[in-house]
């Protein structure tokens, strides 16, 4: 094709019955991975907060770890908008011309907000970590050793002072980030859902309940995502624990107590998340507005599928069996953990491609084909492998920072 | 260096609040203020679409693309007309195969052939930016590259779009687009670079039925603001509280 006939959306658009001729599916797996990651961020945040303002001891291991997963968790926020973009070297425009009465406009400064919120938070919390490790890479020499004693005097930020009224500070300065950061968090991603609950061309999306589902079910996936992370980690290094020949060192895997907390809370969420999702559909069917007839086609008949046996059934119901049933073990847990993160996902894919699954004439639908070997740079960062980059970003980022600031320390 | 915590955490709320300050200096107008500041304006370009003349030859669509430059074989259109054939089942058949640009020269409706003998009613409806007054593209762009000039008219500024496609969502009447070359959000804008010269715009030159006309609102004179102050007309999809100012004659109810 010639490239002046390449537009935006035709390659994975399926039109059926009358579609305005301008109408694809703009918005397409970027835009649900932006939903999906700013999920995480948030939940991963709440998750560690729960810890530090709330105090619950219980989540101490899972919490510190959470705390720098969602630092890691954060440039992978905004990544999928900038993928997304048709013009992404203009990117820095919303911030440089903002146009207020935008949902978007305000993404830069929410997300400046909150990552300043985390990494002060993390500095507090690592501040006394940071001037141990300078010291004690003092005496040593090589290159090596230099570089990494520079990198934490870098880090300290000149603040050396550890007496115990100084960390008696930073703890108070890190509980009161964490508190303010409950709320930012929250809106990160309430607002994420404001951006598509307040569209009011779209039938499906527009819904003043969208961001309160969005935050519940944010939380639910990012505390999910911490669960299975720590669980994974501790285990990898319990297994490499058995297998090395030095016995010094006794490392459990995952603590039981730790996982079951975090687990009581995520189902807290969950039950909050499926109440208001299954209110907007019984509000939907009840009022039954002009849209109704192209959405219930779309929801209980399209979309079937997707919705109701993956989504509801196999990303909600059948964890939260999995959770409730006695005898709880981390096996089970795993599993219904990555049913949870898969249901939000169906999810958030169920708002962003199945809002645009039905035509503004209502008299029609188009279909959603994601790009799956990428032939060119649009099916690539709109494609399967760009959503795949997107999902291993965090870990790898991850692995970096945990090498400097460790957030899982072996008992 | 060795600083002291209060210090160093003084100097950083002190550099913070330094950086905040300019921000607080601009001014940021509000859609009221704006509005004012437009309502005074002696033009308001109006489009007004006699349905009942519309044959379908599609030559609007394509005087369109030529004059806008919209690439002739893109399935994107900034102006389209659709054909509605209405059974006596009550069914509403819609069809715009290429933004009806090649006119409906065929019968069929997507494979579909109808039996003339079941029609009660058939007729052709053009569309294009209604120019809204109250656009929800100008209001969710986040940049301002959308925007409305004082003569009513929104503006796309294809230096300044970032291309994040809000605006294409936010439109209840799909006019917008990608533009396949700039990459930037694209739609009618009454050719605007031809009104402001005091030409009429190509799809209103190129009809040869009179089915388009623009026009002046605020002009009591002018021929479409009499013929809207007098006739019945109609707008599409007003339950959105768009305010659109592209005007219907003879809508029927079966129009999307
Ligand atoms: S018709 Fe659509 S593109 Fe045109 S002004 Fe209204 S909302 Fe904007
Ligand atoms: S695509 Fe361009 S014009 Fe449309 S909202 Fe985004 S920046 Fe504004």
């Amino acid at each position: 094709m010639s490239p002046d006939l390449v537009v935006h959306g035709v390659e994975w658009t399926v039109k059926e019955l009358f579609v305005y001729p301008n109408e694809f599916i703009y918005w397409s797996i970027q835009i649900v991975m932006y939903p999906y990651m700013t999920g995480l961020v948030a939940g991963a945040f709440v998750l560690s907060s729960l810890y530090h303002v709330f105090d619950q001891k219980g989540l101490k291991d899972i919490a510190q770890f959470s705390l720098v997963f969602s630092l890691a968790l954060l440039p992978v926020a905004a990544l999928p908008l900038l993928l997304h973009l048709q013009q992404p070297t203009r990117a820095m425009e919303p911030l440089l011309t903002p146009h207020f009465t935008s949902a978007i406009a305000a993404f830069g400064i929410v997300f400046t907000t909150y990552a300043l919120i985390v990494v002060s938070e993390i500095w507090f919390v690592y501040r006394k970590y940071f001037v141990e490790q300078v010291q004690e890479l003092k005496g040593k020499s090589g290159i090596a050793n230099t570089m990494t004693r520079l990198l934490y005097q870098v880090l300290t930020m000149g603040a050396y002072d550890v007496s115990d009224e100084a960390i008696a500070v930073d703890n108070k300065a890190a509980k009161i980030l964490a508190g303010v950061g409950i709320p930012v968090a929250c809106f990160l991603h309430g607002y994420a859902g404001f951006i598509f609950g307040s569209v009011k061309a779209n039938a499906l999306w527009m819904s003043p309940l969208m961001p309160v589902i969005f935050i519940m079910s944010a939380v639910v996936s990012g505390i999910a995502l911490c669960m299975l992370t720590y669980i994974i980690i501790m285990e990898w290094q319990a297994f490499r624990n058995r297998r090395s020949a030095d016995k010094s060192v006794q490392i459990h895997g995952a603590e039981k107590a730790v996982v079951f907390e975090a687990g009581r809370y995520l189902l807290g969420f969950l039950v909050a998340a499926i109440t208001l999702e299954m209110l907007d559909l019984i509000f939907r069917g009840y009022t039954a507005m002009k849209s109704w007839d192209i959405l219930r086609s779309v929801m209980y008949g399209k979309d079937f599928f997707n919705i109701f046996i993956l989504q509801y059934t196999l990303g909600n119901l059948v964890p939260f069996i999995l959770l409730l049933l006695p005898k709880l073990t981390i096996k089970r847990t795993v599993v219904a953990l990555i049913l949870i993160l898969f249901g939000v996902f169906m999810m958030r894919w169920n708002v962003v491609i199945g809002g645009q699954a039905f035509s503004l004439s209502f008299s029609g639908y188009m279909h959603y084909h994601i790009p799956i070997i990428p032939h060119s740079m649009e099916t690539f960062k709109e494609g399967l492998f760009g959503a795949l980059t997107v999902i291993a970003i965090p870990f790898v980022l991850f692995s970096i920072i945990n090498k400097f600031v460790p957030s899982l320390r072996s008992h | 260096m060795t600083c002291s915590r209060r210090q160093f955490l003084k100097d950083t709320a002190t550099t913070t609040l330094a950086a905040a300050l300019p921000v607080s200096t601009m001014v940021f107008l509000t859609p009221g203020e704006l509005k004012a500041a437009v309502e005074n304006k002696k033009t308001r370009w109006t489009f007004l679409v006699d349905t009942n003349k519309c044959v379908g030859c599609g030559m609007c669509v394509k005087a369109c693309k030529l004059e806008n430059e919209i690439p002739y074989d893109a399935p994107v259109t900034r102006t389209w007309v659709e054909r509605y054939v209405i059974t006596k089942d009550g069914e509403a058949h819609i069809d715009s195969p290429m933004g009806g640009r090649d006119g409906f020269i065929d019968d069929k409706i997507r494979d579909e052939v109808i039996d003339p003998k079941d029609i009660t009613k058939a007729f052709f409806v053009p569309k294009l930016c209604n120019q809204c007054e109250n656009a929800p593209c100008v209001q969710v762009c986040p940049v301002g590259a959308t925007y409305q000039t004082e003569d009513g008219v929104v503006l796309i500024d294809r230096d300044w779009c970032i291309g994040c496609g809000y605006c294409i969502m936010a439109c209840p009447y799909g006019v917008r687009f990608f533009h396949p070359v700039t990459k930037t959000a694209d739609k009618c804008n009454f050719c605007y670079h031809r009104t402001s010269k005091g030409l009429e715009p190509a799809c209103v030159q190129a009809c040869a039925f009179d089915a388009r006309k623009i026009g002046n609102l605020k002009d009591p004179d002018d021929p479409v603001a009499k013929t809207i102050a007098t006739k019945r007309v109609a707008v599409l999809k007003d339950e959105y509280g768009t305010k659109p100012h592209v005007f219907y004659l003879g809508l029927d109810e079966n129009v999307r």
